[in-house]
């Protein structure tokens, strides 16, 4: 049974301009599996409500709850919480949700995350709580942003990835040729997912979330590549929601 | 007065529709996507719908026997468990009361099974009886893959999950079998109307 319960915003963390971190303390919280998400609720002064669902970006032994939002400018809820909401404000939430696109911690297959937008947030869960257990499994991170500004948690992905731990992070920008810009600045495609995928044979644990044409074509990819279908995960989102 | 979260007024539905959208659930006028993995591709040369399971004898449809067989054109509202909802949504496709004329069988249940491997749920009184159709068509158009082209499964009164993409079959069952969402946190029946999102709803 999952109960509605109360949680106090501790902290934000502007990641880009558009996108925030909320650091939550939840009494009770019961813990979660890297990946899962959870359903905030809002109610107005004459109980009107609206419930969105979001993923959580901590991982599961961290102190504080953290969802990152990406503010849309047309939508109910981010903007609420991504411009509205205080230190101090309490939140309605529930969770944690969905037992699939979970990465659990013990599983030692290569790790494939491929993540577009805020897509990377459940991705960013399962590298946090790689890093927190100490795992080494093989993991590789394949983040598609629109510009340099616009990447969440760049220099946390930057510090993960330089841990000597068996991570490799890869970004690709598709909306501008930043000057010394080292990694790749197109959309996703063949050649790059032979570059960075590990190989079948390896039978890598796949992640792709982002928005639902991203995740569309890097699925598809895959597939065609000869990746097996049911070791590909995915979780999309539409240009809608908010 | 109970918890009102501080400066949230909210965007306002018209009164008209509000009473369409079930608890919990905003409306949408795109056609956002939600599945669990790569879309499949599926070669309509070898495709087949079956019933099978509790069932004297399975029955079994080509594409071109499926498109042969009486046809509806239903608008409904559709309710996904990720909180949208799309007003007046129209789809062609086969009533399983037409695909199920004059079986016998012992089932309560049954499961809907997709290419790609994806399973659901559903009790038979939840898809007989002008509830659910096999549709192959969106708009007046071939469903497209990603939206569970060529056929899908359409059972508007439960939450969209239920609606299977990529559909083959159904099987018929004395019992009741979890499905892939209904294993995976999510609720066994899944009434919009009731919230039953997930486990314990």
């Amino acid at each position: 049974m999952l109960s509605w319960q109360f949680c106090t915003l501790a902290e934000i963390v502007q990641e880009t301009p558009r996108v925030a971190s909320l650091y939550l303390d939840v009494p009770d919280w019961q813990g979660h599996m890297a990946g899962q998400h959870v359903d905030v609720r809002l109610t107005a002064d004459d109980g009107y409500r609206a419930e969105r669902s979001y993923s959580i970006a901590s991982a599961p032994a961290d102190r504080r709850l953290a969802l990152t939002v990406e503010r849309l400018e047309d939508g109910e809820v981010s903007p609420y919480l991504v411009g509205e909401l205080r230190i101090g404000d309490r939140l309605e939430l529930r969770g944690p949700i969905g037992g699939y696109f979970v990465w659990p911690g013990d599983d030692q297959r290569p790790l494939l995350l491929i993540g577009g937008g805020s897509g990377v947030v459940p991705l960013m869960s399962m590298l946090r709580h790689r890093a927190g257990i100490g795992s080494t499994v093989a993991a590789r991170l394949l983040f598609s942003s629109r510009s340099q500004a616009d990447i969440i948690y760049r220099d946390e992905l930057t510090r993960l990835g330089s841990a000597g731990d068996g991570l490799t992070v890869f970004h690709t920008v598709t909306r501008e040729k930043p000057a010394g810009w080292t990694g790749y600045t197109r959309r996703v495609d063949e050649a790059m997912l032979k570059e960075v995928a590990w190989p079948k044979q390896d039978s890598p644990a796949v992640f792709i979330c982002g928005p639902t044409s991203f995740v569309e074509a890097a699925a598809s990819l895959l597939v065609a590549m000869g990746y097996e279908a049911p070791t590909i995960k995915t979780e999309r989102f539409g240009a809608t929601g908010g | 007065m109970g918890f009102v979260s501080r400066g949230f007024r909210g965007k306002r539905r018209d009164t008209a529709s509000s009473s369409r959208v079930p608890p919990g659930q905003y409306v949408v006028t795109d056609f956002p996507v939600l599945s669990a993995g790569p879309t499949p591709r599926v070669n309509l040369e070898r495709w087949t719908f079956s019933i099978e399971g509790e069932i004297d004898e399975p029955r079994r449809w080509t594409w071109k026997e499926l498109q042969a067989l009486p046809s509806e054109t239903v608008t409904k509202d559709i309710h996904c468990v990720t909180k949208w909802s799309k007003l007046d949504t129209t789809w062609k496709g086969v009533s399983v009361d037409t695909l199920m004329e004059g079986v016998e069988t012992a089932a309560d249940f049954t499961t809907v099974h997709s290419d790609g491997g994806y399973t659901t749920n559903l009790a038979l009184d939840d898809i007989t009886g002008n509830k659910a159709w096999v549709v192959y068509e969106f708009d007046g158009q071939p469903l497209e893959p990603q939206h569970g082209g060529p056929v899908r499964f359409f059972v508007p009164h439960l939450y969209f999950w239920k609606s299977a993409k990529w559909v083959r079959g159904i099987r018929l069952q004395k019992e009741e079998h979890p499905g892939f969402w209904e294993s995976n946190g999510y609720h066994i029946r899944g009434d919009p109307w009731r919230e039953q999102r997930y486990w314990g709803d």
